[in-house]
């Protein structure tokens, strides 16, 4: 925290690479895969073979364009694909093709929240690129390349250097990887790579307006290193300014569990990537009615949807970020919202059962009961057939069977007794049978209500209105037989 | 068996073929004679897929037999520049890069059959195919199609049938030699900066450089992916025209292919040229040109006069700056184009110590690329590198930029530009290989064309012999004797005129080559040697 670096300041800007989710990878038809059999979804184009050539993948377009809009980019009515070049046996062209000079879209803007406090950071830029495949090492000494993952799109979003310490940047990250996969353009899968970071980390004299030397982190994985490997090498450079020593620009990665990061290699020796506009491709040319069209397209963004859940539906700052924590939960909720008239009874529900038992995966998530079956259960408590608690056994029964709630209340036999007549005959009996305790309660001793109640509730299996019952007792023991 | 057949043109041959007078399978039998017998002086082919292509011709003659309607180029042999993807042929680019290393067991260290295998046929291919062409082997190249003599082939140099110890021209040397030669009646090539235009010239037949994205480039080995676009040889231009309208057209494998319907080239052939403007670019009889190349174009625009076009000349004042822009760019596009011949998916590897990638990579490379396509790497790389950039590459294309202007302001006033496609006759094998900046410059009227996209035809215009051949002696030697049998022996070749139309006028270009065509001094004329 910048509280914590005495006279410096930190400087922290972010590159996000993120998959797009589209069938196919983004210059040939190959479908987009992870974690299928190597070098199974290639074809002339993605394998680099001699004489093919790319072709780009109009899905790709669009979804790149719906996360710039969504980040409140400008779009480019005009934009073009660029090589880079340079040698690795992932890269099967000897290049990668990537926006460069001009890309997609400018000018963004993300809001954070750290501490209570909200803060705007800036986005330089979104471009579009391929990703290259995966070298795999050590397979009988010898190394092997999959090239399912080559040619798969990507969005490159790329932060100004706004962000002051690791948790802004881990927060940050956060609302993007929110923002994609609300779009629908991102699973938002760190672990898995498709959503991948590496941050740009400088520090300076508080006051001073130009930018110390900064280091690159390269693939921090886990959202749980962010804010840590930031930190860490905030902490590094100022020790070595401290020392009296320079920051040298470097690529570093982090070591989560020595806590420390490491060098990876000297930028000042990097290759040059000699780009240049890749002939094999025209510009790419975007008139204002595509992009419109996409925007009119987007669905609600998270930040919008949690300020609607709280002002509009009365949900708690906690729950509404319950409510959109994950693209199919604000979907399920308000799905359920639409057939039950109480957002605030949905949340609690959801919350406290539905998603007990809810697993996601990136955009995906399996739930275990549908929105009209919550419904249809919390109808059931609101017209006092159930109670809460038998909810829950009911919900539980429901996520088994899959069958209605009406229909298992029914076959358990758990339908509240309410029949005034029927509670009457049995509290009758009940009196009959126990006239010590009756003559106790005429006699004043009226705690032992919860006695007679207790017996009903025992003969009827719970099933009874307790209003009912109370109602039914008090009137029987009062009035003296 | 005869085989005449192969000395008629492509409609011709497909017309007989269609109507049952030849079968598709004697055709192809007719090519394979002709290859192995004239191959081996001439290094046309540098592989022939004789079972695969007699397979096909059965295949045609089958359909007829069935009463199946036939494609426009039924049972017509049609070569292929080495750099084209069949899928039943292996394909090297005239390149070592693209071939297996020789077995240690004396057979020869370079081997084109042992050539790399793509799995898949190039757009054009699959076109020719399905049109009924039978494709008996992949034609001689400079590696990478760079060059304009056909000895930076990693395998052999093709040769020119009207002299063999003349360069065809390159780089699609090979391809217009099987034509010039009667191997095939056909060919396809690819013209970057004249590898069409050049070796047809230079052998005497009709090539070809379509409109760029007029025709697919998927499944041609990349050169200059901004300059390349393939096109066809024949010995006549009926044949060009008719073999250009079964490649030609949209092809979504291809961003750069045009999205517009494809002209009857064909039947362009044969129009009235009376009234057609054509431009005569002073820029294009420079200093340089033998006399004898001046002396054919200017006929052939007497001639054209005589049919009742309008000649009169053309400024293009930017030509003299196309070979410095196009090597910038061509190489620019290649030093990139080429990285993906790595060692790591296909093609030749040479080991490195366990772990050394960048050794295998270095040692990949040094072995696979010949002296030419390491120069070009080298020149690309360079004015890509940071700092350099501007000054050359972004340079470079502001240069193409005023040529395309020159080009669109000459068409405003004129149909057609003609001009020579060569400054000189081909030249004997060895000249120039010494002197590469004197082989690019050689290129000076086929650049400017492809710098601006244009379509452009070589078609031929007359024979000269050779200005380096032994003259005269006025007096009498011992060795006069000798002199004078070398006279007689000097060989005529062969001179091209060159047509240079606007951006997808194809259509005009067949007309006007077709018109001289009938009344040129060397219709008909076959290289001595076929």
């Amino acid at each position: 925290m910048a509280t914590s670096l005495g006279p410096y300041e930190a400087v922290i800007g972010l590159e996000v690479h993120a998959q797009l989710l589209t069938r196919t990878k983004a210059f040939c038809g190959c479908a987009t895969s992870f974690g299928d059999p190597p070098n199974t979804h290639t074809c002339p184009a993605c394998l680099g073979l001699p004489g093919a050539l790319p072709v780009l993948n109009g899905e790709a377009v669009r979804m790149a364009v719906a996360a710039s809009l969504a980040l409140g980019c400008t779009v480019q009515h005009h934009s073009v694909f660029a090589r880079k070049n340079y040698f690795y046996p992932d890269l099967p062209k000897g290049y990668q093709l990537s926006q460069y000079e001009l890309p997609l879209a400018r000018t963004g803007v993300l809001e954070i929240e750290v501490e209570g406090e909200t803060r705007r950071a800036r986005i330089l830029r979104v471009h579009m690129e391929e990703d290259a495949g995966k070298n795999l090492h050590g397979m009988g000494g010898a190394s092997v390349v999959d090239l399912n993952r080559a040619g798969t799109p990507l969005v490159e979003i790329v932060g100004e250097p706004d962000l002051r310490s690791g948790l802004e940047a881990a927060e940050y990250l956060k609302r993007l990887r929110e923002i994609l996969m609300f779009v629908g353009v991102n699973d938002g899968n760190l672990e898995q790579g498709s959503f991948r970071c590496d941050a740009n980390v400088s520090v300076r004299k508080v006051g001073e307006a130009r930018l110390g030397t900064r280091t690159e982190l390269k693939n921090i994985n886990s959202f749980k290193f962010v804010a840590d490997a930031i930190d860490v090498e905030i902490r590094r450079q100022i020790a070595l300014l401290e020392g009296g020593e320079r920051v040298r620009q470097q690529t570093r990665g982090y070591h989560p569990e020595r806590r420390e990061t490491y060098l990876l290699r000297d930028k000042e020796s990097e290759a040059d990537y000699r780009y240049f506009p890749d002939p094999d491709l025209p510009p790419l040319t975007l008139d204002e009615a595509f992009i419109d069209g996409v925007r009119s397209a987007l669905p609600e963004l998270p930040s919008p949807k949690r300020r609607r859940f709280t002002e509009e539906l009365g949900l708690s700052p906690y729950a509404a970020s319950v409510m959109t924590a994950h693209p199919r939960v604000a979907g399920f909720f308000e799905e359920t919202c639409l057939l039950h008239g109480d957002p605030v009874k949905v949340a609690n529900f959801v919350q406290s059962e539905v998603l007990r038992d809810a697993r996601t995966s990136g955009l995906s998530a399996t739930f275990t009961v549908t929105p009209k079956q919550v419904a249809a259960l919390l109808r059931l408590v609101d017209e006092g057939t159930i109670s809460g608690k038998q909810a829950k056994e009911v919900f539980t029964a429901m996520a088994e069977s899959g069958h209605d709630p009406g229909d298992i209340v029914r076959e358990k036999g758990m339908a509240v007794l309410s029949d005034t007549s029927a509670i009457e005959q049995l509290a009758a009996s009940i009196i009959a049978a126990n006239p010590k305790q009756v003559g106790a309660y005429r006699s004043g001793k009226t705690a032992l209500l919860g006695f007679f109640v207790g017996q009903v509730m025992k003969q009827t299996g719970g099933s009874a209105n307790p209003a009912v019952v109370n109602e039914v007792l008090m009137r029987l023991l009062a009035a003296p037989t | 068996m005869t085989t005449d057949i192969l000395d008629h043109s492509i409609p011709e041959i497909a017309a007989r073929c269609a109507r049952g007078e030849v079968s598709a399978e004697e055709i192809t039998r007719a090519a394979l004679d002709r290859i192995q017998s004239r191959n081996p002086a001439l290094g046309a082919f540098l592989t022939v897929q004789g079972d695969t292509a007699l397979a096909a011709a059965r295949a045609v003659d089958a359909q007829r037999t069935r009463g199946e309607p036939l494609g426009p180029l039924a049972g017509v042999p049609i070569g292929l520049k080495d750099a084209l993807c069949s899928a039943d042929a292996p394909a090297t680019a005239g390149s070592l890069v693209l071939t297996r290393k020789a077995p240690r067991d004396g057979s020869p260290e370079r081997d084109p059959e042992r050539g790399y295998r793509p799995p898949y046929d190039a757009t054009v291919v699959a076109r020719l195919r399905a049109a009924g062409a039978i494709l008996p082997g992949k034609c001689n190249m400079d590696e990478f199609a760079m060059g304009s003599s056909n000895e930076n082939s990693a395998f052999f140099p093709a040769r020119n049938p009207w002299d063999s110890e003349r360069t065809p021209g390159g780089s699609s040397g090979g391809s217009a030699v099987a034509v010039a030669a009667g191997m095939t009646p056909g060919a396809l090539g690819s013209d970057t900066g004249g590898s069409i235009r050049q070796p047809a010239a230079l052998t005497g037949v009709v090539g070809v450089k379509p409109t760029y994205g007029r025709v697919s480039r998927y499944g041609l080995i990349a050169f200059a992916s901004s300059l390349d676009q393939i096109g066809p040889f024949a010995a006549d231009v009926r044949g060009a025209a008719r073999l250009l309208e079964v490649i030609a057209g949209h092809d979504p494998r291809d961003a750069t292919s045009l999205p517009v319907a494809v002209d009857a080239y064909e039947a362009a052939c044969g129009r009235d040229v009376a009234g057609l403007r054509i431009g005569v670019p002073e820029e294009y009889f420079a200093e340089g040109i033998e006399p004898g190349v001046d002396a054919a174009v200017r006929r052939a625009l007497d001639g054209l006069r005589g049919l009742g076009c309008e000649v009169r000349p053309v400024h293009l004042p930017h030509t003299r700056h196309a070979v410095a822009a196009y090597y910038i760019v061509a190489t620019a596009e290649a030093s990139s184009n080429l990285a993906r011949f790595d060692g790591v998916r296909f093609g030749l590897r040479e080991d490195a110590s366990q772990g050394d990638l960048r050794g295998m990579y270095g040692k990949t490379r040094g072995a696979g690329f010949g002296p030419e396509v390491k120069r070009r790497i080298m020149l690309g790389t360079y004015v890509l590198s940071a700092g350099y950039y501007d000054a050359y590459y972004l340079r470079a294309q502001k240069v193409r930029t005023l040529i395309q202007r020159d080009f669109d302001a000459a068409f405003r006033k004129v149909d057609l530009i003609a001009a020579p496609v060569s400054p000189t006759t081909a030249f004997r094998l060895g000249d120039r290989t010494d002197d590469p900046l004197a082989m690019y410059l050689a290129d000076v009227y086929t650049l400017p064309a492809s710098l601006a996209g244009l379509p452009a035809l070589s078609v031929p215009c007359g024979l000269a012999p050779a200005p380096d051949a032994p003259t005269a002696s006025a007096t009498r030697s011992v060795i006069s004797s000798l002199i004078d049998s070398a006279i007689a022996k000097a060989k005529a070749l062969p001179i091209g005129l060159q047509l240079i139309a606007p951006a997808l006028a194809e259509a005009r270009l067949f007309t006007a080559a077709h018109a001289w065509e009938q009344i040129s001094p060397v219709r008909g004329a076959r290289a001595p040697s076929s």
